[in-house]
């Protein structure tokens, strides 16, 4: 791999990202202004990336009115997010959310509608009413694609960022590209950059002990972090994990949200429910850890006293959307929903902001804290984004940056920092023999369970960042054979980067919040008193991991404080007996 | 360090007798979110060439012969 070909394009916008955020923010980009050359660069291939590589069964927080206004939503996420949210952000999620899901109907997206096609919206949350089923949402990303193929999107497939380039002030000035099969690579120098590279779902190891059989898409391994973090960016709550309460072994959602509103719930192995609300948040986390530490374990989904069509429609919605391979899992089980529940277990830890409140920090115009780069989704800061969070997000990203490219000139780049980068791409394929990327990867994601996983243990997570900076030092033997593996070379490294952030952002917040997600031995209390705050992790000027508290800004929506404590109820006040 | 060689049973198989490579279809290559399908250079067909499945199935369900099958990969099955 010596001499690689290095090709060099210019443009106004580039996304990284190609599969739900990224995608609508070139769109929305395009649609404001027509002129702008607009790059869309993907890893995978942008008819089939991302997190909803093959649909989605439905919208987990539609704010549709007569069912919900954006203040009733503000102050559900702020409750369960125990207040650290930055409001006018959710705010611009919950006025764009019913816009969106007009736009996405008028291009194809069909959204479940009753006989006076009126949208059929289901309560799943603990206070308001959000749900709207898909169950003919595997055409998403079709949808998307031909809005992109009509606005002339620039799409470079296989290509994957790695670094983020800056100018002279720090501003973002583009985007170091390699090919995942041919290891060329691809300069793209821009005025404005959007990522949206989608969570980092293979931070823990499954216990199955299948590197890829993970929760999210595993293509989203935290690219995006990585490269906030390398470009100076601040990342807020990283502290607060995802964690998800999945179907054992195969490690998709069992999907409380679809089953829920036709009657299906979590149960323990008397079959009785335990919790009141199946709404993703730590405080039902710790609920469902607390039920299986406890001998009522295993965890299930129960459907088995539903009437049959309601099953075969359930069926129908889920062996067909998000995860149809669910079906031959279950098949290959002997799992009927009729007779049997469904185990579950819990996942293990991840970032996300679909379900969990971290990521980069962005403000309510989706601007991160380095000048013209933008992030949306699942990397983002604003809180249990899901589907239609990263399609909102992403268009405010598009727009804002297409005003901020009408101001502002194609910064200059750093020619020698291209050139080292291309040289830390390159080390491993220099090696003839050394350390496999699968290895490097198997181990971190091992210690990361080892020592990460809450309940978190101060003297554990001490232990982790040495074995981490362990790993960090074999990164001098790391050794690959072909691009695909040089491919999975540097997204260890991502791996790796989110384990240290993972590790040092707990460490710094004090106290125990959210739930299961930062649940601190050593500091069990809440203490709003200290740290009613976001948290920043960010490289400081000396190139070290660096943080500092962010004020909640005052908010748009008043809580009163009977109210917030609303998702700490969440268990039964009496097992209930399946009725 | 040199490396060992061990061997892994794969969840995508792809039926060679369907699949039509050879007319130039990359369909199933194209779509896969892991870039794990590759022509085997042996047959001139796609076959899973990493180990390294979603089970997320675009690959079975783009295919325009029904040749790629997806199963559960084994150590999660």
């Amino acid at each position: 791999m010596s001499d690689i070909k290095t090709d060099i394009v210019d443009c106004d916008i580039l996304v990284i990202g190609g599969g739900t955020g990224g995608p609508m923010a070139a769109i929305k980009a395009k649609e404001k202004n027509p002129g702008l050359k607009v790059v869309l660069m993907e890893k995978a291939n942008v008819k089939r990336s991302g997190a909803v590589s093959m649909g989605m069964d439905g919208l987990n927080n539609a704010v549709i009115p007569g069912y919900a206004t954006p203040e009733q939503y503000v102050k559900e996420i702020t409750v369960a997010n125990d207040g650290i949210v930055h409001q006018k952000a959710v705010m611009a999620y919950a006025t764009g959310s019913y816009p969106m899901i007009q736009y996405l109907d008028s291009i194809g997206v069909k959204f479940e509608k009753d006989g006076s096609g009126e949208y059929n919206v289901r309560k799943v949350h603990h206070m308001g009413t959000y749900v709207l089923p898909m169950p003919e949402g595997h055409h998403v990303k079709k949808a998307l694609y031909r809005q992109l193929r009509r606005l002339q999107v620039m799409i470079t497939n296989r290509y994957m960022a790695t670094r983020l380039l800056t100018g002279p002030d720090g501003q973002v000035a583009g985007a170091m590209g390699v090919n995942t099969r041919t290891s060329e690579f691809l300069v793209v120098r821009a005025k404005s950059v959007v990522l949206a590279c989608g969570a980092a779902g293979r931070l823990g190891l499954p216990a199955s002990g299948y590197l890829f059989g993970t929760y999210e898409n595993p293509a989203n391994c935290g690219d995006g972090y990585a490269m906030a973090y390398h470009a100076g960016a601040g990342l807020a709550n990283l502290e607060c994990y995802q964690i998800n309460p999945l179907i054992k072994d195969y490690n998709g959602p069992a999907c409380a949200y679809v089953t829920g509103p036709f009657g299906g719930y979590t149960a323990n192995n008397k079959g009785e429910r335990f919790i009141e609300c199946d709404y993703w948040s730590g405080q039902m986390m710790k609920e469902f850890f607390s039920e299986l530490q406890s001998g009522n374990g295993p965890v299930f989904l129960n459907m088995t006293h539903l009437a049959e069509e309601t099953i075969s429609e359930i069926e129908t919605i889920l062996h067909s959307n998000e995860r149809p391979s669910r079906g031959r899992f279950h098949e290959n089980r002997g799992t009927n929903y009729r007779e049997r529940m469904v185990e579950m277990h819990i996942s293990e830890i991840g970032f996300c902001s679909g379900h969990s409140a971290s990521g980069v920090w962005v403000d309510e115009n989706a601007r991160t804290t380095v000048a013209g780069l933008y992030a949306a989704g699942d990397m983002a800061s604003v809180p249990h984004n899901y589907m239609l969070g990263a399609f909102v997000n992403g268009g405010i990203a598009g727009r804002d940056a297409a005003d901020y490219c009408a101001s502002t000139d194609l910064p200059a780049y750093d020619p020698a920092f291209v050139a080292a980068e291309q040289e830390r791409i390159l080390a491993p394929t220099r090696r003839e023999d050394g350390l496999t990327p699968f290895e490097m990867e198997f181990k971190t994601r091992r210690l990361v369970n080892d020592y990460l996983q809450p309940p978190k243990v101060t003297a554990k997570y001490r232990i982790a960042q040495e074995r981490f900076g362990e790993v960090r030092e074999d990164l001098s033997a790391l050794c690959v054979r072909d691009p695909h593996e040089l491919m999975r070379a540097l997204e260890l490294q991502s791996i790796l980067d989110c384990a240290d952030m993972a590790a040092a952002a707990s460490l710094y917040r004090t106290e125990s919040r959210w739930g299961l997600y930062h649940w601190r031995v050593d500091h069990p209390a809440t203490d709003n008193e200290n740290w009613f705050c976001h948290t920043l992790l960010y490289k400081d000027e000396a190139g070290k991991m660096a943080h500092r508290k962010r004020d909640v800004d005052p908010y748009v929506v008043p809580i009163p404080e009977e109210e917030m404590g609303a998702y700490h109820q969440l268990r039964t006040a009496a097992p209930l007996a399946a009725e | 360090m040199p490396h060992a060689h061990h061997s892994t049973s794969v969840p995508v198989t792809v039926d060679d007798a369907k699949c039509i490579a050879e007319k130039g279809c990359r369909v199933c290559i194209d779509v896969c979110p892991l870039d794990v399908l590759a022509i085997n250079p042996a047959t001139g067909k796609a076959h899973m060439k990493y180990d390294e499945c979603w089970y997320c199935m675009p690959c079975e369900v783009d295919c325009p012969t029904h040749a790629v099958k997806v199963e559960i990969p084994y150590l999660l099955r």
